[in-house]
């Protein structure tokens, strides 16, 4: 289950060789924003050796590699895709083309390295108006596509807007976001919260985008990963009424219902289905129904 | 008739005090990387020409360096301390002294002079605040170190006991620690202390995220332990990951809403935070480490004063130690048989020494050591440590960033906290773990002069320290 990623410069050896231990469900080493120019080669040889050498058995890895306008990327591809990294991070991704560009270029160079096709998967990062309005285009670009993360520093810079802590100027790409993920079948990421030092804002931001339908939110801080952690994963409450709806429809089929009520409400196909989520959610976190 | 105290100066003290080659002398570290007091007081007895002392403190700093000088000519021979910070440590290691230092812990160091096996001559007594009987505490004047634990019992028991103030305040002062009737002869110095160095404006939480991670987990590791109940007590450091294990241990406690019974340890606002907000009955207060403990100190009479033989002493009828549920402390190293290091680096160079480490752990139900797998290059999980400070039959729980560690013999914590969902390791794996990343470091190598003996609490030698090549 994937509700936190963090990132961690990929120049900075003392964070990356923790990562692990971090808490959080995924790390994301950049190459990109946090790495000066003069930086890049140092940078993509640190990641590459990382992720060969030390064991990321807590998390899932995931590599921001540079945007497809720079010269870097197909470098960064060549240094890290023998590594096997779960995810690569496509910014400024605005297309379904940067997707595709990327995707065939991917599949060019796992087919060298005798790897199956699809090996590594691809989050584009969405941080530019016209990313905003392809969304759907880009979530359904290709099969590697497994979320849509959405970048607010850049976006609100294109959208000339000022970036605030409350967020209303991104409450569209956010929620447009959510709708082009969900309806391509994909998972879907909130832009981080980067008031590094406001433990009470964390919870807020990210409670407000789980309201919205994101699967989970991206951070630059590892302070910030529990809060993250928390508020995406169901709550104990929310698990024990999953079990309870689960029986309800059970108990109504035995007895050959075609519906039933819980607590007088009625129980229909979305509550049943969100009750299955749910239960998925408690499971994949390791919360046996006998822990409530 | 009143008595004459009061001398004019610290050369006049010694005199009076009729200090003699040989003779053994104390100080304490309220001042800690701030004090003057020692320095002053030995370059007043290198200069009358006096040799062959015995030096014994509670804890030495880096502004203590003078003194390997005045080890180097003879004045110092013999070096008693509980604690020696890395710019002395090397210069020892470097085999300066002809005498193994002898450290102990802060519960063994008073128990062994009250009990007579390290007697003092003469007590130098920094004091923040004194009159001129030498009615005297550290709570108060522009030195203030708050709690004057490691001073109560030099001063007590040193056959001679010399206050050294830089605020005198008129007869008799109000809130002494330490009363007249233990004093012998009053100094009034400039000043005793930099207050930079005594205590910090404020102490803040690490924020090292691995740091944050482990003490998270040390919270969680207390909270499933079985111990977390109302009358719970409990100590902290004041440093790294150990003090942001009790910020975490306090949101545990308000939201089960435990009612403690007494926290200690190095006094920090974080714990003055925890006794106000009710966690706590009482804080017993050995050394205090900021302002606003100071201020707690001076102002809540919750929050209370002890000397570090009640603290700790082996010996003693009782002591505060071994009423401890649990404890959080951190370790230079440990061992897969959970003996811990806080005396060496690991090049095997002094940076440190047991303060009060070996007596809590000893003295708790669960001691709680937490420590990363590895520092840099180094992996911290070793098969021996460079130097035993605390024995593994003390530990109870490793927490490292990578997992939880138990100690085999307590079957039935291991069982609590496997089910809670901690992640419970094997102390191997977790070296395995460290050492995968770090490669095994050669062993170090070492001559055959021994530079320190480690005295545990039974008085036994645990370990030795040899001078490095």
């Amino acid at each position: 289950m994937r509700r936190s990623m963090l990132f961690l410069p990929g120049n900075a050896p003392k964070m990356i060789i923790n990562g692990n231990y971090l808490g959080s469900d995924a790390v994301i080493f950049d190459l990109e924003d946090a790495v000066a120019p003069d930086q890049k080669d140092a940078a993509r040889l640190l990641v590459r050796n990382v992720l060969q050498d030390i064991e990321f058995d807590r998390v899932e890895t995931i590599v921001r590699i540079n945007s497809i306008d720079t010269p870097y990327w197909m470098a960064d591809i060549n240094a890290i895709l023998p590594q096997k990294p779960d995810i690569i991070m496509l910014p400024k991704t605005s297309c379904a083309a940067d997707v595709q560009t990327v995707d065939a270029y991917l599949s060019q160079e796992e087919a060298k390295l005798g790897m199956q096709n699809n090996t590594v998967l691809l989050m584009p990062l969405i941080e530019t108006a016209l990313g905003v309005e392809n969304a759907f285009q880009i979530a359904s670009a290709s099969d590697r596509v497994t979320a849509l993360f959405l970048g607010a520093e850049d976006l609100t810079a294109d959208l000339r807007c000022k970036r605030t802590k409350e967020g209303r100027e991104i409450d569209y790409a956010r929620s447009r976001m959510v709708v082009a993920a969900r309806a391509a079948g994909v998972e879907v990421y909130d832009t981080p919260f980067t008031d590094v030092n406001d433990d009470e804002g964390i919870v807020t931001d990210a409670a407000y985008a789980k309201s919205l339908g994101f699967t989970g939110k991206a951070s630059i801080s590892p302070r910030h990963i529990e809060a993250i952690n928390t508020v995406f994963s169901p709550t104990k409450a929310e698990i024990a009424y999953a079990y309870e709806v689960l029986e309800a429809i059970a108990l109504a089929k035995e007895q050959g219902k075609g519906a039933i009520a819980l607590r007088g409400k009625m129980i229909d196909a979305p509550i049943v289905n969100r009750a299955k989520q749910t239960i998925a959610a408690a499971e994949a976190l390791g919360i046996r129904k006998e822990d409530l | 008739m009143r008595d004459k105290k009061l001398v004019a100066s610290i050369r006049d003290a010694i005199i009076s005090a009729g200090l003699k080659d040989g003779m053994t002398i104390s100080f304490h570290h309220h001042m800690r990387n701030g004090d003057y007091v020692l320095n002053m007081v030995m370059d007043e007895i290198a200069a009358m020409g006096f040799k062959d002392l015995t030096l014994n403190a509670t804890a030495l700093f880096d502004i203590h360096m003078p003194l390997i000088d005045h080890i180097k000519n003879g004045v110092v021979t013999t070096l008693m301390t509980n604690y020696m910070s890395a710019g002395l440590g090397k210069q020892i290691c470097a085999g300066v002294m002809e005498n193994p230092v002898q450290f102990r812990t802060h519960g063994t160091r008073p128990d062994d002079i009250i009990h007579g096996r390290t007697p003092i001559d003469i007590a130098f007594v920094a004091a923040p605040q004194s009159d001129d009987m030498g009615n005297c505490t550290g709570k108060y004047g522009k030195s203030a170190c708050g709690s004057f634990g490691y001073a109560i019992v030099d001063a007590q028991y040193a056959k001679k006991t010399v206050v050294i103030t830089d605020e005198l305040v008129e007869y008799p002062m109000v809130g002494f620690t330490v009363p007249e009737v233990y004093v012998d002869y009053v100094v009034v110095v400039d000043a005793i202390g930099d207050p930079n160095g005594i205590v910090s404006g404020t102490t803040r939480i690490t924020r090292d995220p691995v740091g944050l991670v482990m003490a998270q987990t040390a919270a969680k590791v207390v909270e499933h332990s079985g111990l977390l109940v109302d009358g719970f007590s409990f100590q902290t450091g004041a440093g790294g990951a150990t003090l942001a294990g009790a910020k975490y241990l306090k949101d545990i406690m308000l939201a089960k809403g435990i009612k403690g019974s007494y926290v200690m340890g190095g006094i920090t606002k974080y714990l003055v935070e925890m006794l106000q907000a009710g966690c706590f009955k009482t804080i017993l207060d050995g050394q205090t480490f900021d302002l606003d403990s100071i201020d707690s100190l001076r102002n809540d009479p919750r929050h209370q004063e002890v000397s570090l033989y009640h603290y700790a002493g082996p010996n003693a009828p009782s002591c505060i130690v071994n009423s401890l549920d649990t404890i959080f402390a951190g370790a230079t190293e440990v061992d897969v048989d959970f003996n811990v290091n806080v005396h060496t680096d690991s090049n095997g160079i002094i940076m440190g020494g047991s303060g009060g480490h070996s007596d809590i752990c000893a003295g708790a139900k669960m001691a709680v050591i937490i420590t990363p797998m590895f520092r840099n290059r180094l992996p911290m999980i070793r098969d021996r440590v460079t130097t035993i400070t605390t024995p593994g039959k003390d530990i109870d729980v490793l927490v490292t960033q990578g997992g939880v560690a138990v100690n085999p013999k307590n079957v039935e914590l291991k069982a609590r906290l496997q089910a809670a969902g901690l992640p419970i390791v094997d102390i191997h794996e977790l070296q395995a773990k460290a050492e995968r990343m770090t490669g095994k470091p050669q062993p170090i190598r070492h001559g055959d002069k021994v530079v320190a003996e480690v005295i545990y609490r039974d008085g036994s030698i645990i370990d030795r320290i040899y001078n490095t090549l």
